[in-house]
């Protein structure tokens, strides 16, 4: 257990290496230039050399990306180009709307997808199942713009239950998570489906019908907890996809979580900032994939970790 | 009233004119400046309130010397001062935290009298040392100002951008109330500079205390000061009690809520809950907004310092030759792209937009004329057109009127390519010289720093401007034109402005002969408000305090 961790770490550290590598090189063959971003439109050559000067950015690549490598290891990101801000106080200010839109929409992921899942499982090739499928690919495929803006429409303007966007109480909450919940659910639905009819035809469940067990406490009590561990493994993908922020529903609800963050950054160049919220969101999938994986022998003895 | 202040400076002009001893000008402008600051307050505005203001995008810094953005720019505006300004809602120069000014009959020394009293949010009193200091931190390569260049004329600049001083040798503290600056030559921009963002005075001791985190704690001596800034969400104002000028600001509190869309913006503000959506109406409701009388009432249109143009590469063939670029001038359909985006804008003839000084009226521009386009192109040599790639930015509106450009020029046989791209690649090819033959300026356009004819030539359509990197994206350099351009800027008798605007006009005039621009329209702006708040319409549109004057605007529903 401790070797297989200690060789997961190593690997973990090793992409997040590449990652930051692959980044920094992609926005160094960026045709355009950040400096004139930061400099604007009256700036004389001679401001924008200077400013190219001070950022070090006419260095060759090597030496920047040492540079960028030494500042990492001692945990400094950098200073924003443009908000002028300590990247990781910008990424850190962020964090706790992203952590708790990321929490309400993988819980109502979660609920949502599994009920379907569950239900399409049991009610497999009825009218039932494949109308829940069907929904499930419209939620899987129905653009974020659209879905939050009629639910804001709905729920926020005309029906007036929830706040016109913007961040604060668990009210603020609900229909950001609920549109990545009704959005992300179809995956977890069908995961779950295909998950749970394989672990139905298992002998062990026709056993325990055999056996004259209720309905309920076979699919309870025997499937699911088999049946849920690719459901596991998904969700720290999906913790690691919420990291690296969710653009269109935060630009929506005016949630200031990472996602927002990133789309300035990127419209502009902010190459800090863009390294930044890269790497924490790699980070976190790395995590993620890492927390699923130690997760997994706990919930299905079966699994050695080795 | 205003009449009257109006004849009382014309007659000041006038006095200019014939004096010849400086002293007797000093005593004029004396006379002339002192009062009208405090003028400016409206008799009908109620004291009070706090208003919410929303934005998209973050608010970078509220360093005045680094700050350039959309939102940010007005902030800085209220949060600091700097020695000159400009009258509420208008493009008319006043001083600000000067009391008065004097320029020397050379053009080359000005001598501003500060105001006694005025405080920094600290409580400390600003003097000349901190104007001084101000100026010298915002030429300094340290800081990393963008707006460094603008400073360009002071005598010792080139030294401190070099970092070969510390200290710019042209301005000196003559005592705590009198700074006097020397310049290389005579500068007629030097006033309007003197109000820009760049120029606005900072305490030393905070700019010490905070370093490269001063933006986010910003001290000045502005009618407002910071109260709360949470990262991403919220930037809070409030109300300075010890504002030098009296009566001043009104409201109490302002809330700039960060990260909100545009459209949800306007739903908040159908919802009363918001005052003013910074980032105006969304292109996709402008037209509900303006078909519904109860929400149209609320909208305040207004001209802005902007102008979309089409540039040619005029050192590219076949945009080498005068009579192409004259072609596709004439082939442009302006009325029609202007329709397509809602009549937010109006037809250009000219680089100048209206509310400029040395607007040429009477100018007529190029007709939209197919047939003698034709023929100007056969003259050229391309009697069956040719091809050609015109670069625009891909956000709406910008490449459906790329497209909408695209059609007027194959109605005279020239076949342009789109290249939509994003706006950073897309100046990144108009300031490479072999980049890009034809650029559609939208979403980059031109809007002036400040209120002045030259700031429109230098940059974008001098030969300082046509260098790589640069945003003369046409390449045109007219040395004839540029020493034009530097005797007008040397005009700095204020009597002399007619004159100057003139000398402008006739450089504008002298430009499109040689066309390297099709001027397509000037952009007009369009704020919404709240049925509580009061003011002018012209602080809603306000020229230079973009997008609304915080300073003079109020709310009608306070006691």
């Amino acid at each position: 257990m401790i070797a297989y961790l200690g060789r997961r770490v190593v690997q973990s550290v090793l992409i997040l290496l590449g990652v930051s590598l692959i980044t920094f090189a992609l926005l160094y063959l960026l045709p355009a230039d950040p400096v004139r971003q930061i400099a604007g439109r009256s700036a004389t050559p001679e401001t924008v050399e200077n400013i190219r000067r001070q950022l070090g950015l006419d260095q060759p690549f090597v030496v920047q990306y040492w540079h960028y490598l030494i500042s990492l290891l001692s945990g400094d990101l950098g200073r924003s180009y443009i908000q002028r801000s300590e990247v990781t106080e910008l990424i850190v200010s962020r964090l706790p709307a992203s952590l708790l839109l990321m929490v309400g929409a993988i819980a109502c992921e979660v609920v949502i997808g599994l009920t379907m899942g569950l239900i399409a499982a049991v009610k497999r090739g009825t009218a039932t199942d494949q109308s829940l499928m069907v929904a499930s690919f419209v939620g899987v495929s129905a653009p974020q713009f659209v879905v939050g803006l009629l639910l804001l429409y709905v729920f926020a303007v005309r029906l007036g239950w929830f706040p016109i966007g913007g961040y604060g109480t668990w009210r603020h909450l609900v229909l950001p998570s609920l549109t990545m919940g009704i959005l992300g659910a179809g995956w977890y639905a069908r995961m779950m489906r295909s998950s749970m009819i394989d672990v139905l035809r298992q002998d062990y469940v026709r056993t325990a019908r055999a056996k004259g067990l209720a309905r309920s406490a076979i699919i309870f009590r025997h499937a699911l907890p088999n049946a849920i561990l690719p459901v596991i493994a998904m969700i720290g993908i999906d913790i690691g996809i919420f990291m690296g922020g969710i653009v269109v529903v935060e630009s929506v609800f005016g949630w200031p979580g990472i996602g927002q963050l990133a789309w300035q950054a990127i419209q502009r160049i902010d190459i800090p900032i863009i390294m930044g919220v890269t790497l924490v969101s790699a980070f976190a999938i790395v995590l993620g994939n890492l927390l699923a994986d130690t997760v997994a022998p706990f919930i299905d003895p079966r699994i050695k970790l080795r | 009233m205003k009449t009257k202040k109006t004849r009382e400076r014309e007659h000041d002009m006038r006095k200019y004119l014939i004096s010849t001893v400086a002293a007797s000008a000093l005593a004029l402008v004396l006379g002339m400046t002192s009062v009208r600051a405090e003028d400016a307050v409206d008799p009908n505005a109620k004291q009070g309130g706090a208003i919410t203001i929303t934005y998209k995008d973050d608010v970078a810094t509220l360093d005045p010397a680094i700050g350039y953005d959309w939102q940010n720019w007005s902030m800085i505006k209220s949060l600091f001062d700097g020695l000159m300004d400009y009258e509420p809602g208008t493009t008319n120069l006043r001083p600000d935290l000067a009391e008065s000014y004097e320029i020397a009959p050379d053009g080359k020394t000005f001598t501003f009298k500060l105001r006694h009293g005025v405080k920094f949010h600290n409580g400390r009193e600003m003097t000349a040392d901190d104007v001084k200091y101000s100026l010298d931190r915002v030429t300094n390569p340290k800081t990393q100002s963008p707006g460094a260049g603008f400073f360009g004329s002071i005598k010792g600049y080139d030294d401190v951008a070099a970092g070969k001083a510390e200290s710019l040798a042209g301005i000196t503290v003559v005592d705590p109330y009198t700074i006097k600056f020397e310049l290389t030559r005579p500068d007629a921009t030097f006033l309007h500079v003197m109000a820009i963002n760049f120029s606005h005075v900072v305490p030393k001791e905070e700019v010490e205390k905070y370093g490269a985190d001063f933006g986010k704690h910003p001290v000045g001596t502005g009618a407002f000061k910071l109260a709360e800034w949470t990262l991403g969400q919220r930037v809070v104002f409030e109300r300075n009690p010890d504002y030098w000028h009296k009566g001043l600001p009104h409201l109490d509190k302002i809330t700039f809520e960060i990260g909100q869309e545009p459209i949800v913006a306007l739903l908040r503000l159908q919802k009363g809950e918001i005052d003013v959506p910074g980032d105006g109406i969304p292109p996709a409701k402008f037209q509900e907004v303006m078909a519904d009388p109860e929400q149209k009432a609320r909208v305040v249109e207004g001209g802005q310092l902007h102008t979309g143009y089409i540039t040619m590469n005029t050192t590219m063939a076949p945009f080498d030759n005068v009579k192409v670029r004259q072609a596709v001038n004439m082939a442009i359909n302006k009325d029609r792209i202007v329709q397509l985006i809602n009549n937010r804008a109006v037809p250009a003839n000219q680089p100048l937009p209206p509310s400029m000084p040395g607007y040429d009226k009477a100018f007529k521009g190029y007709p939209y004329d197919l047939a003698k386009a034709k023929a100007l192109l056969a003259e050229a040599g391309h009697p069956d057109g040719f091809d050609t790639q015109l670069f625009a930015m891909n956000t709406d509106p910008n490449p459906r009127i790329a497209q909408a450009i695209q059609q007027d020029l194959a109605a005279v046989g020239i076949k342009a390519s789109i290249q939509s791209l994003a706006q950073a690649n897309v100046i990144a090819a108009g300031g490479d010289k072999a980049g890009a033959p034809m650029i559609w300026s939208g979403g980059m356009a031109w809007i002036a720093d400040f209120p002045d004819p030259s700031n429109f030539y230098g940059p974008i359509l001098g030969c300082a401007g046509a260098v790589p990197g640069g945003w003369n994206w046409s390449w045109y350099c007219n040395k004839e034109l540029d020493a034009k351009a530097a005797e007008a800027d040397s005009i700095v008798d204020p009597a002399k402005a007619g004159e100057r605007a003139k000398m402008w006009s006739e450089i504008y005039g002298k430009i499109m002969e040689d066309a390297p621009w099709a001027p397509v329209f000037n952009e007009q702006r369009f704020t919404m408000k709240s049925t509580r708040m009061g003011g002018a319409d012209n602080l809603y549109v306000d020229p230079v305090h973009i997008p609304i004057n915080y300073d003079n605007v109020y709310v009608t529903d306070v006691q």
